[in-house]
C-alpha cells in the first residue's frame, strides 16, 4: 500500500478540528448537526484506518455499528430540530435558552 | 508517501467540509455535507474496505443527507440564509481550530506512527459478515432495537397533534 497510516490519521484530525470549529462557533441547530456529523466521520475513517492496518476485521465491524448509530442520532437530532422550530419559529440556539433546567 | 488519489479526496473532504459549515445557504451547507460522506467513502474504498464504503454511502448519502436536506427545507426562508455568528467568536474558534489541529498532529507524528506498514492483504468482508452472526450477534441485535426505538422516538417526537382535528374537519 502506498498510503500509509499516518496520512489516514492526519485527514481524520483536520477533519475533527473542523467539527470542533463548527461546535464552537455557530450557533445553528442544524449546522451544529453538520459539524457532529463530521466528527463522527472523522472517528469512522480512523477505525477503518487502524483496522486496515493491523489488520483484523474488529475495525470495519465497529465503524459499521457506528455508521448505523450515527443513523439513529440524527433522525433523533432532525426530530428535535422540527420540535424547537415549532416552539420557538427559529433554529438558533440561542433563542432555546427557555429550555434550561 | 501518498498517492494522487488520496490527495484529491483529502481535498474534496476537507474542502466540502469546510464549505459545509461556512456556505451561506444551508441547502448549499448539506449538498457540500454530502460531498464530504462521500470523501469518506471514497476512503474506505481505499483501505480495502468495500463493504463499509458502501454502507457508509447508502447510509450517509443515500439517508442521512437526505434527510437533512428534506428538514432544512422545512424551515423558514429567511432563516436558511440568515448566518448568525460572532466575529469574536469567529477567531476564538479558528483558533481553537488550529490548537487542536497541531497538538493532535504534532502528538500523533511524534509517536512511531509513520513507522507501521502493511503488506498483509486486507480483510475479506466475508469475515466481517461471519463475525456480524457469530461473535457479534447480542450486538446487532440490540442495535435493531436501538434503530427501532430512536425511530419511533422521532416519529413521535415530531408529531403535531394540532393537525389531527383540522384533517377531521375537512
Amino acid at each position: 500500500m502506498t498510503n500509509e497510516l499516518v496520512d489516514f490519521t492526519l485527514v481524520s484530525i483536520a477533519l475533527l478540528a473542523i467539527g470542533i470549529y463548527g461546535l464552537a462557533v455557530k450557533r445553528n441547530f442544524i449546522r451544529m448537526l453538520f459539524a457532529v456529523e463530521i466528527i463522527i466521520n472523522a472517528a469512522n475513517l480512523n477505525l477503518v484506518a487502524f483496522g486496515r492496518f493491523i489488520p483484523d476485521s474488529g475495525g470495519q465491524t465497529l465503524a459499521l455499528f457506528s455508521i448505523a448509530i450515527a443513523a439513529a442520532e440524527v433522525a433523533v437530532g432532525l426530530s428535535l430540530i422540527i420540535v424547537a422550530y415549532r416552539m420557538y419559529q427559529n433554529v438558533d440556539i440561542a433563542d432555546f435558552r427557555s429550555l434550561k433546567g | 508517501m501518498a498517492d494522487a488519489v488520496f490527495l484529491a479526496l483529502t481535498v474534496i473532504t476537507i474542502g466540502s467540509a469546510i464549505a459545509a459549515l461556512e456556505m451561506r445557504s444551508l441547502i448549499y451547507g448539506s449538498i457540500a455535507l454530502m460531498g464530504t460522506l462521500g470523501g469518506i467513502a471514497g476512503f474506505f474504498f481505499l483501505l480495502d474496505a468495500p463493504f463499509v464504503a458502501l454502507f457508509q454511502l447508502a447510509v450517509y448519502v443515500g439517508s442521512i443527507a437526505v434527510l437533512i436536506l428534506f428538514t432544512v427545507m422545512l424551515v423558514k426562508r429567511e432563516l436558511i440564509f440568515k448566518k448568525i455568528e460572532d466575529r469574536k467568536r469567529k477567531f476564538a474558534g479558528i483558533g481553537l481550530m488550529l490548537v487542536v489541529m497541531v497538538s493532535l498532529g504534532a502528538v500523533f507524528l511524534d509517536s512511531g506512527i509513520k513507522t507501521i506498514t502493511t503488506d498483509e492483504p486486507a480483510v475479506d468482508f466475508r469475515d466481517i459478515g461471519t463475525d456480524f452472526v457469530t461473535y457479534y450477534w447480542p450486538a446487532l441485535i440490540l442495535m435493531g432495537l436501538i434503530l427501532a426505538g430512536s425511530v419511533t422516538g422521532a416519529l413521535v417526537l415530531a408529531r403535531r397533534e394540532d393537525v389531527e382535528n383540522d384533517q377531521r374537519v375537512s
